[in-house]
């Protein structure tokens, strides 16, 4: 467990650190730092002091371990086009982006794991089929068009729910969140909704695959034979047995959320980070594409791990198994 | 019809060949479903509408010396207000939506078919280095596979474009910007090719024939390419199509968001996006027939992969 949990993490910070080499590399290799810091019409002296101050000079190996250190403590100097530092750009966009892709997964697990149960339950009853057929068409739906419908039909035609922005949020010690009041949640539904669909198909399907498969198995005859209510034997044995993949994709998902994340808050204009990142894509402001990249990294190799080390935490078959067999 | 074989045998051969197609397994497949006949003919609508647009096409978009503003805003045919000459309306330059979609189109389906080829030449290229040379070789390119695969092609082809607009001079951009849409998202789409063509590569270099080849001393690369790379080349057709409907969706995504093929030679996305802006004003024809056409194109060619897939599976007859 503890050899496996190490590998783990070395694994983890190897690929950090290839991440953190591109991002570098963005620096390097993109546009000449030395202009960007003292302008075009700087004399040689003034070039050669830039520099010295950069560090330039300096061989590579020494200028990646001074970016990685930077990096570490969340430095990455200061945005082109917002001439701000770049961490204040991203925190302060970061609790929306959080709250967005929060929303959107526990929506996901709301709707998708109780359909999914029912589907598996009633395999050939109306309703599943619809919801199949239904599941199928969002597969095929590009995100971004989802958002679009999703506007036109209920901000535009229905005038219920507003369409753009995060509206009214409330200041939590310097946290503006959208959950606290109904007027700032009314702002978030739609793009929690467009985020969410793709992820709600996605472990509609798989639970109720992984129920179709229990539901045949010996054990779950047996608790039927012992006379165990239905409630029992549905919630209490099967969907018990079906929750290790559907906590992986779930974790796993989080991370595609936050990609997606810069569609959906492109559609809503949602000032979360994926918009900053995008916006950051059209101006080649490359601070900030350099740490969004790294922080995106940093927060998929998290998640990983830490859906890694849930499976000993759900199953204890898999603590018998050892370690080797923890895909 | 034996007796009359004379002169032109490539005719009679051609002919032999679609006689043998249509009494195939994989044609009897494919009849027995609706569905797949009905995404089938989606298909080819899509293409033949896509790729004969400058003759089909009731307007030529492209052109901007047609466009007249007095044409604006026209909602479509069947609607008050419309005109028959506009069936599905107009945008807000003039532009007839039904023509901008057939053009949109054909910028899709080359996006898609070009990045798709990138990828299959990149991917099975790897796969096939990595599963026959195996070893160290084999280690590096799948952990790079590993990491590929734990973010979304988006997110990858996102980080591609952003590096190729910082590093291309400014005034290439619009010329190449194609290009750069297309390598993107091949490369953010190789993986899976690699990994199936490695897998099987393993599977085929132990066998009789790859042994034969080496001990008469054909080169590595010969056996790669002329021995192994024919075998190994089934399933890549399926994931190929597959992958075509999944890069039409990443690049209408991309052009959506403004970073994919320049204003001036509009996809499916660009139209979606220009559309966009109107929906509040109610003209909501300018974004959802591009949208419908994008779905249901992806659609079909999702359906028709999924079909090959089981088809040419001899596990499933």
């Amino acid at each position: 467990m503890l050899a496996y949990i190490v590998r783990r993490l070395l694994q983890s910070i190897l690929v950090l650190v290839a991440v953190g080499f591109i991002a570098f590399s963005l620096f390097t290799f993109v546009g000449d730092p030395v202009n960007n810091m003292v302008g075009v019409e700087a004399t040689d002296a003034e070039r050669e002091w830039a520099r010295k101050t950069l560090g330039l000079d300096d061989p590579f190996p020494v200028q990646f371990a001074r970016f990685a250190a930077n990096a570490v403590q969340g430095d990455f100097g200061q945005s082109y086009r917002l001439s701000i530092p770049v961490v204040d750009a991203i925190s302060e966009r970061l609790p929306a982006t959080l709250e967005l892709v929060f929303v959107a997964a526990v929506m996901a697990l709301v709707i998708g794991v109780p359909l999914g149960v029912y589907t598996g339950l009633h395999r050939d009853g109306a309703i599943s089929r619809m919801l199949l057929t239904a599941s199928l068409v969002g597969i095929s739906l590009p995100t971004f068009l989802i958002g679009i419908l999703l506007i036109l039909v209920f901000s535009v035609w229905l005038g219920w729910l507003p369409s753009f922005g995060r509206g009214a949020t409330v200041d939590l010690w310097g946290w503006e969140s959208n959950l606290v009041s109904w007027e700032g949640f009314r702002s978030i539904i739609l793009p929690a909704l467009t985020l969410c669909l793709f992820q709600l198909t996605l472990l509609m399907r798989l639970v109720r695959a992984e129920m179709l498969e229990v539901l045949r198995t010996d054990y779950i005859k047996f608790a039927r034979a012992r006379g165990l209510t239905n409630r029992a034997v549905n919630f209490g044995h099967a969907l018990k047995n079906t929750l290790v993949p559907v906590i992986t994709i779930t974790g796993l998902q989080i991370g595609s959320l936050i990609a997606f994340a810069i569609i959906t808050e492109t559609v809503f204009q949602w000032p979360g980070m994926g918009l900053l990142f995008l916006q950051a894509i059209q101006f080649v402001d490359i601070p900030v594409m350099a740490a969004y990249l790294c922080l995106v990294a940093l927060i998929f190799v998290v998640i990983n791990l830490i859906v890694d080390l849930l499976y000993y935490a759900i199953d204890p078959r898999l603590r018998l198994d050892g370690a080797g067999h923890a895909h | 019809m034996g007796t009359e074989r004379t002169g032109n045998t490539w005719v009679w051969r051609l002919r032999d060949s679609v006689h043998r197609f249509f009494d195939s397994d994989v044609f009897y497949s494919f009849r027995r479903s609706p569905v797949n006949v009905v995404a089938f003919l989606v298909t080819v609508v899509f293409f033949v509408g896509a790729f004969a647009a400058p003759v089909l096409a009731p307007f030529n978009t492209n052109d901007v010396a047609t466009l007249d503003l007095m044409d604006a805003f026209h909602p479509p045919a069947w609607m008050e207000g419309g005109s028959s000459e506009h069936l599905l309306g107009t945008d807000d330059q003039g532009r007839d939506v039904l023509s901008a979609i057939m053009f949109g189109t054909q910028v899709s389906l080359i996006v898609g078919f070009m990045s798709v080829i990138f990828s299959v030449v990149l991917g099975v290229g790897l796969g096939l280095i990595s599963g026959y040379v195996g070893g160290r070789t084999d280690h590096i390119i799948m952990r790079l596979a590993d990491v590929q695969l734990s973010f979304p092609a988006v997110l990858v082809a996102l980080l591609l474009f952003g590096f190729a607009k910082a590093v291309l001079p400014r005034e290439l951009q619009e010329d190449v910007a194609i290009y750069v849409l297309i390598v993107a998202i091949g490369l953010s789409n190789w993986v899976q090719f690699a990994r199936t063509v490695r897998g099987s590569t393993m599977v085929e270099k132990n066998k009789e024939y790859v042994q034969a080849a080496r001990v008469i001393g054909r080169a590595p690369v010969a056996i790669m390419v002329r021995h192994v790379l024919p075998n190994v080349m089934g399933p890549v057709l399926v994931i190929a199509t597959i992958s075509l409907a999944l890069a039409i969706i990443t690049e209408a995504t991309l052009s959506f968001l403004g970073v994919g093929v320049p204003p001036t030679q509009p996809s499916l996305g660009t139209l979606i996006r220009f559309g966009n802006n109107f929906l509040f004003s109610g003209e909501w024809w300018m974004t959802i027939f591009p949208g419908l056409a994008l779905v249901m194109l992806a659609l079909a060619v999702n359906l028709l992969g999924d079909w090959m897939r089981d088809a040419l599976n001899p596990k499933l007859r």
